[in-house]
């Protein structure tokens, strides 16, 4: 029997898919056109805009304290700092030197907000690659943290404690108690996040390899934060530029060189041992002194523009105020760390298959409404 | 429960007020109850969360305040899975279509939440934005409005537990959808 | 390296810096600030990027200003070996039609930072690979971040 061999020319065609504003693995609402042949990525293009709020304009209308308001919900999981670096860029312009006590109680509260945000990271990462043990386990811990901050900031996620001059009301008597039982329980159950995913052999292989981003690549498109970090980049804004009490506290920069998924997530978890090294510092020897200094109920700043940077979970916020002396702002412009790092996306996913581009998405930490503002 | 359910109406009232129940008799039929039982106990919502409340919903389905121990028992991907949207954030101009399409996709049975001051008037965004929606109500009709920003998650799971007072009370015979007539602007 | 070495360093690349309308200021800002002319931006740019004594590598901020007469842009640029900041800026009086030369091949970052600013203040850029509007849709009328955006429906002035 002649058997015929029958060559069909399959022409490939590229596939247009749409992965929509609704997804769970998107982290908000993004919209992703791919362009896709078979299971392989040929383009990735974002589409934003579906959060964007008009901050910036708000803004020119708004007075001073009413900003550090709105700045609160743009990168909502780090709301503290990103309150900070309104206040930072309002004290420096006014030449406003604000006490002892109010910088070090900012920067405690700042590592505290780091910490929940590295957890809710941790527990949304594994749900995005399978693993739903993850998402309990980092809610758990963010719960303690929630709770701390309610008793002395008022609210557990929009906090608004920070004004310009110094903070709203003293900390609570409980909050170096609490703290420093928090601090002794989270100790005991950073290891387990280790266990239970880190050391996973389906987890290893998913990360390691993935999503590849040179040095040179980093700075060009302005990566900051841990995907800066993974690839080797020394950009931690509180190490080269540094604000609040961080010029006298020891930690470590967490540098690594391969630049993958892997390297990433591997930073995060151990910036979370370097945030608690920090709070270790400095709960013990909190100074005594007033907790604002007084300002004028109206803010007006000189003429001129000013730029302050801070390390927020996510990367560098920068905020820019353009002033010309009246008690609005002239243009407010706020540089956030996820703009950056999104539009590195097309970079480093091309080539990989979609289930890495979910696994590489989850490593940057984007959270859309800080793109989109 | 401790709610009032019968809130009183001020003169200058701009809409027309929809009776909660879907305008059913006090007499609810024992097939009814049954039915509404079963509807009320195993709400599934969908995963739509814009911004900083949905932080809290998740929140409220984490392990320490849970909502599943009362019936809501996963949150599902697709809209044609899900029986009840929980708006978490703030609607924009550019999002508004889509969360049409998504209602729209739902079969019914379908209910809405409307969760923070977001979703209710466009809450801190009202003044002076040009892109957010001022108010989800806008968009589709909603049954329960959960305020705060964020809200609490004891407070969202009394609003939950409101809508599924408020199912129970629904009736087979005389049933209205709320979408009827909503984009005439009833 | 100082405000005032980099400045004299800058100036010794131009031969003569007034005609070409170049000025250097650093009142007003914690900075040093260069405005320059939209016909001289890409070769100053590629210049500060690649002398190797100021290695201005990381573009962190690009923002579009409506000064109220003119347009402009706003560069922030930093060196990651020497660590100091830099500003550049660039105006230009046509508001109809505005536009200047892209830098997204100098740092890449600059792709979606150029989309923005034509997005909410209308400045075209020449050679951008993707010109498009970034956050509203694409039938939007008008430039909402200038300042004589007036716009009835939507908002709710305060």
């Amino acid at each position: 029997m002649d058997t015929t061999i029958i060559t069909n020319n399959f022409k490939s065609e590229e596939y247009f898919i749409n992965m929509g504003p609704q997804h769970p693995a998107t982290h908000g609402v993004l919209r992703l056109l791919l362009t896709i042949d078979g299971e392989i990525i040929k383009k990735v293009e974002p589409d934003l805009g579906y959060i964007h709020r008009s901050i910036e304009k708000m803004c020119e209308r708004d007075s001073y304290q009413q900003i550090v308001h709105l700045t609160d919900r743009m990168d909502y999981l780090s709301s503290h700092i990103n309150n900070e670096a309104v206040c930072l860029t309002v004290e420096n312009a006014l030449q406003v030197e604000v006490p002892e006590r109010v910088k070090v109680i900012r920067t405690i509260i700042d590592e505290l907000t780091r910490i929940a945000s590295h957890t809710l990271w941790w527990g949304v990462m594994g749900m995005d690659v399978g693993a739903l043990t993850t998402y309990f386990y980092g809610f758990r811990d963010r719960e303690m943290i929630n709770d701390i901050f309610e008793e002395t900031c008022g609210a557990r996620l929009t906090m608004n404690y920070n004004i310009p001059g110094g903070l709203m009301f003293d900390i609570h008597p409980n909050f170096v108690k609490r703290t420093k039982e928090f601090i002794a329980h989270f100790k005991t159950k950073l290891p387990e996040y280790d266990t239970l995913l880190t050391g996973n052999i389906i987890f290893q292989k998913r990360m390691k390899g993935v999503g590849i981003l040179t040095k040179e690549d980093a700075i060009s498109f302005g990566a900051s934060g841990p995907v800066g970090r993974g690839s080797g980049y020394s950009c931690d804004v509180r190490r080269h530029h540094p604000y609040s009490a961080y010029d006298r506290v020891n930690f470590n920069e967490i540098l690594k060189t391969e630049g993958d998924s892997f390297a990433r997530y591997q930073i995060r978890i151990l910036e979370m041992w370097e945030s608690m090294s920090i709070i270790e510092q400095l709960i013990d020897n909190i100074p005594e002194g007033d907790y604002k200094v007084a300002t004028n109920a109206v803010i007006k700043l000189p003429e001129g523009e000013f730029y302050q940077k801070v390390e927020t979970a996510r990367g560098e916020l920068g905020v820019y105020i353009i002033s010309t002396g009246t008690k609005n702002p002239y243009r407010v412009k706020f540089r956030s760390p996820g703009f950056s790092n999104l539009s590195l996306l097309n970079h480093i996913a091309v080539g990989g298959k979609i289930g890495d581009l979910v696994a590489t998405m989850a490593t940057l930490d984007l959270v859309i409404p800080d793109i989109d503002r | 429960m401790g709610i009032n359910n019968t809130p009183e109406i001020p003169a200058d009232f701009p809409g027309k007020v929809i009776p909660a129940g879907n305008g059913a008799n006090v007499i609810v039929t024992s097939l009814d109850q049954i039915i509404n039982w079963g509807r009320s106990n195993s709400l599934w919502s969908l995963y739509f969360g814009t911004s900083c409340c949905a932080i809290e919903m998740m929140q409220t389905g984490a392990a320490k305040h849970d909502y599943s121990r009362f019936g809501f028992e996963v949150a599902r991907p697709s809209p044609r899975q899900a029986d009840l949207i929980i708006i978490a954030g703030t609607i924009v101009n550019k999002m508004a279509p889509v969360l049409r399409r998504l209602y729209d996709q739902m079969a019914e049975p379908k209910y809405v939440i409307a969760m923070g001051a977001c979703a209710i008037s466009g809450g801190p965004f009202f003044y002076n934005s040009y892109s957010v929606v001022k108010g989800a109500d806008h968009v589709i009709p909603v049954d329960v409005y959960v305020p705060g920003c964020p809200p609490r998650p004891e407070a969202l799971l009394e609003g939950m537990l409101m809508l599924q007072a408020k199912i129970r009370t629904e009736s087979m015979k005389n049933k209205i959808f709320p979408i009827d007539g909503f984009d005439e602007g009833l | 390296m100082t405000n005032e070495a980099l400045q004299n360093l800058i100036s010794s690349w131009i031969p003569d810096p007034i005609a070409i309308g170049l000025e250097f200021t650093e009142e007003k800002s914690q900075f040093l600030n260069i405005t320059v002319q939209p016909e001289q931006l890409h070769q100053l740019m590629t210049q500060l990027k690649s002398n190797s004594e100021t290695n201005f590598d990381y573009l962190f901020c690009l923002s579009g200003v409506d000064w109220g007469k003119e347009l402009g842009v706003v560069y922030h640029l930093e060196s990651t070996t020497h660590r100091h900041i830099i500003v550049v800026k660039v105006k230009t009086e046509d508001r109809e039609n505005p536009n200047f030369d892209t830098v997204c091949d100098i740092w890449y970052t600059a792709e979606f930072h150029e989309r923005e600013v034509f997005d909410f203040f209308g400045i075209k850029f020449n050679n951008h690979p993707n010109l498009k509007r970034l956050f509203l849709t694409e039938e939007w009328d008008g430039f909402p971040l200038r300042k004589d955006y007036v716009d009835e429906i939507n908002m709710v002035i305060k």
